[in-house]
């Protein structure tokens, strides 16, 4: 099993819901975040004065599948979450141990 | 005959009626003296109301522009300020300024302990009115007086966030009870300055520059709010509502019809009434060019438009019209207006650069596009001159400054203006007052 997490920009979380459901994910974990990537946020002006937004917002998917699926569902957000401009988020996929399902006991594959 | 109280009999008695014909026109003489006083009372109580209301758009503004942990407090120096102006007003400011030619130095200085005011008698008549003339003379003080609230007003916004809530108060008294009354007497008392021809139609200097040189000398003596200025950078200290702050400016917006119509101080005649439509509609003008010269310029800028900015474009265009807001024409009220809200756009940062904290943009909007107002009388009335003008100026916005700063040093000795740091941080609301404004939203 892998997780996927994967920070888009927040328009762009209720195509990338659909698409995933689509392609067969079952479940997702969805967090509002902060952060910043390469480019360290950026600037605005308030009466006059500059200041800077370095925590940009954004929203965190968090996505169990199973292995075979891993590929699909990172292209899959890939391609949904893409505007091919600054900022459109970063994926990572990682192991997973260990899942069970909390009401019935299930495990592993059987558990997502 | 008696003597009728209403038009619609004024005009009975007024048709030929054989061998009566004599009395009835000594009766419509009367009725007419009669109904030019009442209609002069009713545009000094439509005033009245409409520039209270005022209050109510200054602490909305700066409600919305201060940050959420000092908005109670923010609420409560607004209402207080208010009612200690209304209560100071009474007790010095309405005879200090209105001596009616019975000067203690003659121009200068009407008394040292003027009485209070006091209203005519129940159910008076026009023999025994104040000023068969003019209007009733309750209706003139609550105008009069609402003006000397707006005054305070204008201070409160400027030094938010970081002065104490009773030295605060207690220049609001010392201003609206004496300061105010004292310029403004010189002006609108008919002293000195009014003799030597200085023109200041509704009070861009009178009322408006002189609330900003209060703030100003208050600003300079109670210091930068805590992290406003760091490294050599200002750092921007959002408001936080800024519906809240528009509202505010609309309310102020619909109050200058008053502020400014009110000043007309006559309504009996059809020249009367003309006029104050004509200062109506150049009061809106000036007010609509002041907001899209903010927005355009701060859009050119900085890309993109700032609504503060364009809150206190508004608010400098009418500012700006308000010392000439009868003479222009339409298009004179556009370009005057629109020059304030230029005005705002750079002094707004100009002011930053010097490290002089105004929470609002109180004395860019009052000071700086009050003294333009001031000046641009000459462009469309005749009978001012430019030396006057900038003697008035010099007179008002000089006097006021040098006597707040007297004030503020005092109370700044004897019992300190600005809250500690820690209250600062932790926010006036929590601080000095105990209760939030916005208890059941989480702190960003």
């Amino acid at each position: 099993m892998k997780l996927i997490i994967a920070t888009i920009k927040p328009f762009k979380l209720e195509e990338v819901r659909e698409a995933l459901t689509e392609a067969g994910v079952r479940g997702m974990m969805v967090t509002e975040i902060k952060g910043f990537g390469s480019q360290s946020g950026h600037t605005e002006i308030y009466r006059g004065a500059e200041y800077a937004v370095n925590f940009v917002p954004k929203v965190k998917i968090e996505v169990v599948v199973p292995d075979a699926m891993a590929d699909q569902i990172v292209e899959t957000v890939t391609k949904t979450a893409q505007t091919g401009k600054i900022g459109d988020g970063k994926i990572f996929v990682l192991d997973v141990d260990q899942a069970v399902r909390v009401r019935t006991g299930e495990t592993n594959e059987d558990a997502l | 005959m008696k003597l009728t109280k209403y038009l619609p009999l004024a005009a009975l008695a007024l048709m030929p009626v054989a061998g009566f014909a004599q009395e009835a026109e000594e009766a419509a003489a009367v009725a007419a003296d009669e109904f030019v006083w009442i209609m002069n009372s009713l545009l000094f109580l439509i005033g009245g109301f409409l520039v209270f209301f005022m209050a109510a758009g200054f602490a909305m503004l700066e409600g919305g522009l201060v940050r959420s942990k000092n908005a109670t407090m923010q609420m409560t120096k607004n209402v207080a300020l208010f009612s200690i102006a209304a209560i100071m007003y009474w007790l010095i400011g309405y005879n200090l300024m209105y001596p009616l030619g019975d000067w203690a130095i003659e121009g200068y200085f009407s008394a040292l302990f003027p009485s209070v005011g006091v209203l005519e008698a129940v159910g008076v008549d026009l023999a025994g009115a104040d000023d068969a003339s003019y209007a009733s003379t309750g209706s003139d003080y609550i105008f009069q007086l609402m003006f000397c609230a707006a005054t305070a007003s204008i201070v409160s916004g400027a030094l938010a966030e970081r002065i104490k809530l009773w030295p605060f108060l207690i220049f609001a008294a010392v201003l609206t009870g004496f300061i105010y009354p004292l310029t403004a007497s010189w002006q609108w008392g008919g002293g000195w300055l009014s003799e030597a021809g200085f023109s200041d139609f509704a009070g861009s200097t009178v009322v408006h520059a002189c609330g900003a040189a209060a703030a100003l000398a208050g600003a300079i003596v109670l210091g930068p709010r805590i992290g406003k200025y760091k490294d050599g950078k200002v750092v921007p200290m959002p408001g936080s509502n800024l519906p809240m702050a528009t509202l505010g400016m609309f309310i102020l917006w619909l109050g200058w019809f008053g502020f400014n119509g009110g000043s007309q101080l006559a309504m009996g005649s059809v020249g009367d009434v003309a006029d104050v439509s004509r200062i109506f509609s150049n009061t809106n003008m000036a007010a609509a060019s002041g907001a899209v010269a903010a927005l355009i310029l701060t859009q050119v800028l900085y890309s993109k438009p700032d609504l503060t900015m364009i809150l206190n474009g508004a608010l400098a265009g009418l500012v700006s019209i308000t010392a000439e807001p009868l003479a222009p024409t339409l298009f004179g009220a556009l370009w005057i207006g629109a020059v304030g809200g230029v005005i705002v756009v750079f002094t707004v940062p100009l002011l930053d650069r010097l490290k002089i904290d105004d929470v609002v943009g109180a004395i860019p909007v009052h000071g700086f596009a009050g003294i333009w107002g001031t000046f641009a009388v000459i462009f469309y009335n005749g009978d001012a001159a430019m030396g006057t003008q900038v003697l008035g100026m010099i007179a008002i916005i000089g006097a006021t400054f040098i006597l707040s700063l007297i004030v503020w040093f005092i109370l700044n000795m004897t019992m300190g203006i600005r809250v500690s740091e820690e209250d600062e941080v932790a926010g006036l609301d929590m601080s000095e007052l105990g209760m939030e404004a916005y208890p059941e939203f989480s702190k960003g």
